[in-house]
């Protein structure tokens, strides 16, 4: 198993704004190891000179004109989807 | 005449109502609910519509290509009619504020959607096990799992509740439980289908595909929903048009990697006997080596989790979906909400993909992952100038039984390792019946082309159904 530790566990969820019980940084604990594990059987990849591919799709540039245009979804329809909100804005708890 | 082109004509014809049919097929959904494979049921807005199709027969107006068609989509499809779950407690109550242009363009032809189909969590599994309103069950025995993330709508294909259901396929959502429950599924060259409107998962490899009883209803659904959208700068220019017979003495390579004895026996031999049609129907097949597919799985398991975990980080509790009650600060807000919102399986997949994108791993695991990603494209390319069409099973096993892969991760991911190659190069790959195991349940097995090679794909596996 690739050494991972409890508080890398704990470091990793904070990155991901995951709350986690600690149950579950347990499991997390062992499941991300063996992951890691089965992974690194990369490194034994020759890629010397290689470019990496982040996209397959052979397209470039797709460009659009910059207009502002009607989304047909109403701004009511948007804030309905808020778990809360006032004067017709989305509420979120105090920040500072 | 393929089973959508019957329907549509009966309704044409006036032998049925689009009522009627759409009216059964709800029927067919609630006899057939001890499977779980729907999460709801879009039924009055189905109804309304089908009564809208039936006016415009009555009154002589023209109809679609799709009239009257009943299907399902997964439900991380926005839809009108239903909540868009993406089976998480996340978006539990997540009513769409518009519908993914895939649905439009179906429903411009005349097919109706009624119902959505139970998934693995934002599409994270292979078994439907991970979604957080129960699993879903085989169509063939209900003590096996319908594999995944697409299984509910490879499910109500297969117990002929629709024609045809919608899937995404990332990789291999769509064909490894198309093969597990014995029908054809369709994961068509990346950029085929518009995406907008589908919950994203791994951007680089998402596709929008179906699942269907027949090649030819397959066409005709990849034939409707293809073409550049506009709000998915992805989509390639319309390329799709279906090729009324396959090309005569074609070279398939034979993947010697996936036909070790570590593959089931049964799934070799059905493969074995799928190769054995091919040359009677005068093609000629060839053993061919492709040793980086053994790689794959592990190249896909940092791309894949690296794009989710950016992709996810959308779900904070601010705008919509779920919001943890009576937060204090913001950092609470957000790391409950997405505690309780996403399943396991959604918090490994995004902790591994914060760690290999992390400053020190970045270049070990990503870029070394990308890297490998252009070796497995110019392996294909190498073998595509020589063959037409790749060939192995779907996976290396029949479906397996619910719960027996759900306590080690790597196991189940392991279920995925004939289904990645294409999805990382973005090749088009389907998955065909072949058959079934001594206990009756379904092999498929994959054929996979070059890039747009989609309808030739598809006419050579409707050539072989013919036979």
């Amino acid at each position: 198993m690739t050494d991972i530790s409890r508080d890398d566990v704990v470091h990793l969820a904070q990155l991901s704004s995951l709350e986690l019980s600690s149950d579950e940084v347990d499991a997390l604990q062992a499941d991300i190891g063996n992951i890691l594990q089965y992974v690194q059987q990369l490194g034994q990849l020759d890629t010397t000179g290689i470019a990496p591919t982040y996209q397959v799709t052979d397209l470039e540039n797709v460009w659009r004109e910059d207009q502002v245009e009607e989304s047909g979804i109403a701004r009511e329809q948007l804030l309905a989807l808020a778990p809360e909100s006032a004067n017709n804005q989305v509420k979120v708890p105090r920040v500072l | 005449m393929s089973h959508i082109s019957t329907t549509v004509n009966r309704i044409k014809n006036g032998e049925v109502t689009a009522r009627s049919v759409v009216e059964a097929a709800i029927a067919k959904a609630e006899s057939t609910q001890q499977y779980h494979a729907l999460l709801s049921m879009t039924e009055a807005r189905a109804l309304a519509r089908a009564d809208g199709i039936d006016a415009r027969i009555a009154k002589g107006e023209a109809i679609g290509r799709l009239a009257g068609v009943p299907f399902v989509v997964k439900d991380n499809f926005l839809a009108f009619g239903a909540p868009t779950t993406a089976a998480s407690k996340l978006l539990e109550n997540f009513d769409a504020p518009l519908q993914a242009t895939a649905i439009e363009k179906l429903e411009a032809e005349g097919a109706i959607c009624i119902g959505k189909a139970n998934l693995d969590a934002f599409a994270h599994g292979g078994s439907t096990e991970n979604s957080a309103f129960g699993a879903t069950k085989n169509a063939h025995d209900p003590t096996k799992v319908p594999g995944g993330s697409s299984g509910g709508s490879a499910v109500v294909t297969a117990l002929d509740v629709v024609p045809f259901a919608l899937g995404t396929d990332t990789g291999g959502s769509i064909r490894q439980p198309a093969s597990f429950n014995g029908v054809v599924g369709v994961k068509p060259t990346y950029g085929t289908v518009s995406r907008y409107g589908v919950v994203a998962m791994a951007s680089s490899t998402d596709t929008i595909g179906c699942f269907t009883k027949d090649v030819a209803d397959a066409e005709l659904v990849m034939d409707v929903m293809s073409g550049r959208d506009r709000r998915d700068m992805t989509t390639l220019p319309d390329f799709f048009a279906v090729q009324k017979t396959a090309k005569s003495v074609q070279k398939i390579g034979l993947i010697k990697e996936f036909m070790t004895d570590q593959v089931d026996p049964e799934v070799h031999a059905r493969t074995m006997e799928y190769v054995e049609r091919l040359r009677a129907a005068g093609h000629i097949v060839e053993e061919v080596s492709m040793p980086i597919v053994q790689r794959t799985l592990a190249m896909y398991y940092v791309i894949v989790p690296a794009e989710i975990s950016s992709n996810l980080a959308r779900y904070d509790g601010i705008r919509y979906g779920l919001r943890t009650k009576n937060p204090q600060t913001l950092a609470e807000l957000y790391g409950r909400t997405r505690g309780d919102g996403f399943v396991t399986e959604n918090k490994r997949r995004i902790m591994i993909g914060s760690y290999v994108l992390s400053s020190g791993y970045f270049d070990a695991y990503y870029l070394q992952a990308q890297k490998a990603r252009t070796l497995l494209i110019d392996a294909y390319d190498i073998l595509f100038d020589t063959y037409d069409v790749l060939l192995g099973p779907v996976a290396p096993t029949p479906a397996f039984g619910l719960g027996e892969n759900t306590a080690d991760p790597v196991k189940m991911y392991l279920a995925d390792i004939m289904t990645v190659p294409p999805s990382l190069a973005g090749l088009p790959a389907i998955s065909v019946p072949a058959g079934t195991n001594t206990a009756g349940l379904p092999i498929g097995v994959q054929l996979v082309g070059s890039r747009k090679s989609d309808a030739h794909l598809l006419a050579l596996a409707r050539s072989l159904e013919a036979n």
